[in-house]
């Protein structure tokens, strides 16, 4: 696979970390009543979906920045990619 | 069935192979059964095998999405064995691999059960000291494993790459009962051996819903209709997510792809299974003398049977280090199988919320040596409504309450354990 990174241009995947589903990026309020059910499913449960997946690659052998990567589990085709701090950014203004 | 033995063949031979029959039937789907097992891969055919034959439950259907065997049973590189660390794991492991050695004259089915020995090679003297650790437990649980040292090594693979300047073999943790076994004639033997106790295996039968009624599961929906049943058990491996999102069920696991590969025919070369230390890879050789490999997943949410490159350059890399005359072999075949990754590296075999629905899966990259005593503890489950003792750690809940079988001890991230 082949990564295109926002800054960097293609990028072979073997450059990156994988750490999973970018729902990892809404963790969960700590002080919320129920935050023990909530970080547990955050820990651990996953939609692991077949088909179109948001994840997170990390840079490591390159500029060391966090990317989301809109991929398809099917097919392997990457579909978007976007960096993470811009994700978060538009999410919080959004909300 | 027919009985098989060394007289039916020559009897056969004789008579022109004409007494052969297929091993098992192709019944319709009936309306209602005891049991609905959801997939025909190792695991599932083995708990319809037992169910029917250990705990006289008749009524059983298996529903395969595909054919028999098309799914990881088929795919994986055969090793066997019960070398585990951790007490929730090892005395499952082992009554697997007990199961596994009386395996052939149970099925009267030729599985090619092969106890070869597998060796877990050490680099370093940290490295030895956490091997004797694993040794003790494993002994302690009444497993076998032999400590040994370079010379031991040495003793039976004398081709080994011992002086490599990085990563030097100093000895290895041997287990001489594990082995190999053929992969695909595990499926078919239990398959014939269940069909024969009357379970209904029913192939290119995709299930695509539960029948709930006051929420208790009561049966499928598949591409062949309703099926109703009493109890409804999943075993679709890396599938697992997808059968039970169908449920409102989410899953402490991520499907990732694992690839193997097969060089061509070889004298022999490597008499039993051997482990790298330093880097995933493990090499056993077939009968047909074809060198049979593979090493990590490649690390990254995938429901394609087919990996890339990196991880084939990564695996090719652990055999150079290991045994550098590697390189001259040709590579002839290489495949992938979705693999069902938990969040501990550990499998599942448990009730679920739901009345009615068991699930048993999460069998990572490691879960053909398990096929025996998985099935046999699934169907224990599901025949008496309680854990059989040796699986009662594999939870579901076990995440929730953190009493977690980490093996590798790498934590919540499927694709490192
Ligand atoms: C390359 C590779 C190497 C491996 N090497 C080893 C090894 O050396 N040692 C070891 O112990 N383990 C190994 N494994 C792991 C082992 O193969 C698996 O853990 C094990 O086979 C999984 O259980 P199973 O046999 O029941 O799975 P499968 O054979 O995958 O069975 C699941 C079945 O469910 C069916 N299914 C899915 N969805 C549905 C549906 N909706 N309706 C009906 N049916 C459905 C599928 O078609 C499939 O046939 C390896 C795996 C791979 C891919």
């Amino acid at each position: 696979m082949v990564i295109d990174h926002p800054l960097l241009g293609l990028r072979d995947a073997a450059e990156f970390v994988y750490l999973g589903d970018a729902a990892l990026l809404e963790r969960p309020d700590a002080t919320a009543a129920d935050a023990e059910t909530r970080f547990y499913e955050y820990q651990y449960l996953r939609d692991n979906p077949a088909g179109v997946h948001q994840e997170l690659w990390f840079h490591e052998q390159g500029d060391h920045s966090w990317l989301v990567v809109t991929r398809n589990t099917l097919t392997h085709e990457i579909l978007c990619v976007e960096l993470a701090r811009d994700v978060v950014l538009a999410r919080r203004a959004g909300a | 069935m027919g009985y098989y033995s060394a007289l039916r063949v020559l009897r056969e031979g004789l008579t022109g192979n004409r007494g052969w029959k297929p091993l098992w039937r192709e019944p319709d789907p009936k309306a209602a059964y005891d049991v609905i097992v959801i997939g025909g891969g190792g695991h599932g055919l083995s708990t319809a095998y037992y169910l029917a034959g250990t705990f006289g439950l008749t009524r059983v259907a298996v529903l395969e999405k595909g054919w028999l065997g098309s799914g990881n049973i088929g795919r994986n590189t055969t090793i066997i064995r019960s070398n585990y660390l951790l007490p929730g794991n090892e005395p499952f492991y082992e009554l697997s691999m007990k199961l596994w050695e009386g395996l052939e004259q149970e099925l009267n089915y030729n599985a090619m059960v092969s106890q070869r020995g597998i060796i877990n090679l050490y680099h370093s003297d940290t490295q030895r000291d956490a091997y004797a650790r694993r040794g003790n437990a494993i002994r302690l649980a009444g497993a076998d494993a032999i400590l040994l040292d370079q010379e031991g090594v040495r003793a039976q693979y004398p081709q080994l790459d011992f002086d490599n300047a990085r990563f030097p073999i100093k000895g290895g943790l041997w287990q001489p009962r594990a082995g190999t076994a053929r992969h695909d004639a595990v499926a078919w033997g239990y398959a014939r051996g269940a069909d024969a106790r009357g379970v209904d295996i029913i192939q290119n039968c995709e299930v695509t819903g539960f029948l709930f009624e006051d929420g208790v599961c009561r049966g499928v929906d598949t591409r062949r209709g309703s099926i109703r049943a009493d109890k409804v058990a999943v075993c679709v491996a890396g599938s697992s997510s997808r059968v039970m999102a169908q449920a409102g069920i989410r899953l402490p696991l991520e499907s990732h792809v694992l690839q193997a590969f097969v060089s061509e025919g070889l004298k022999p070369l490597i008499p039993g299974v051997i482990t790298f230390g330093m880097g995933h890879f493990y090499i056993s050789q077939s009968d047909k003398g074809g060198l049979v490999f593979g090493g990590d997943i490649d690390g990254y949410n995938t429901y394609a049977q087919r990996g890339n490159l990196p991880t084939i350059e990564d695996v090719c890399e652990g055999g150079m280090a290991l045994m550098p005359m590697i390189g001259r072999a040709r590579l002839l075949r290489m495949w992938g199988g979705v693999m069902d990754m938990t969040m501990d590296g550990s499998p599942i075999i448990d009730k679920t919320p739901v009345p009615g629905l068991y699930f048993n899966g999460g069998w990572c990259y490691g879960g053909f040596k398990a096929t025996p005593a998985s099935g046999f503890c699934f169907a224990h489950l599901l025949a008496r409504d309680e854990p059989h003792p040796v699986a009662a750690a594999y939870r579901l809940d076990r995440f929730r309450t953190g009493a977690l079988i980490d093996e590798k001890g790498a934590g919540a991230q499927p694709n490192l354990h």
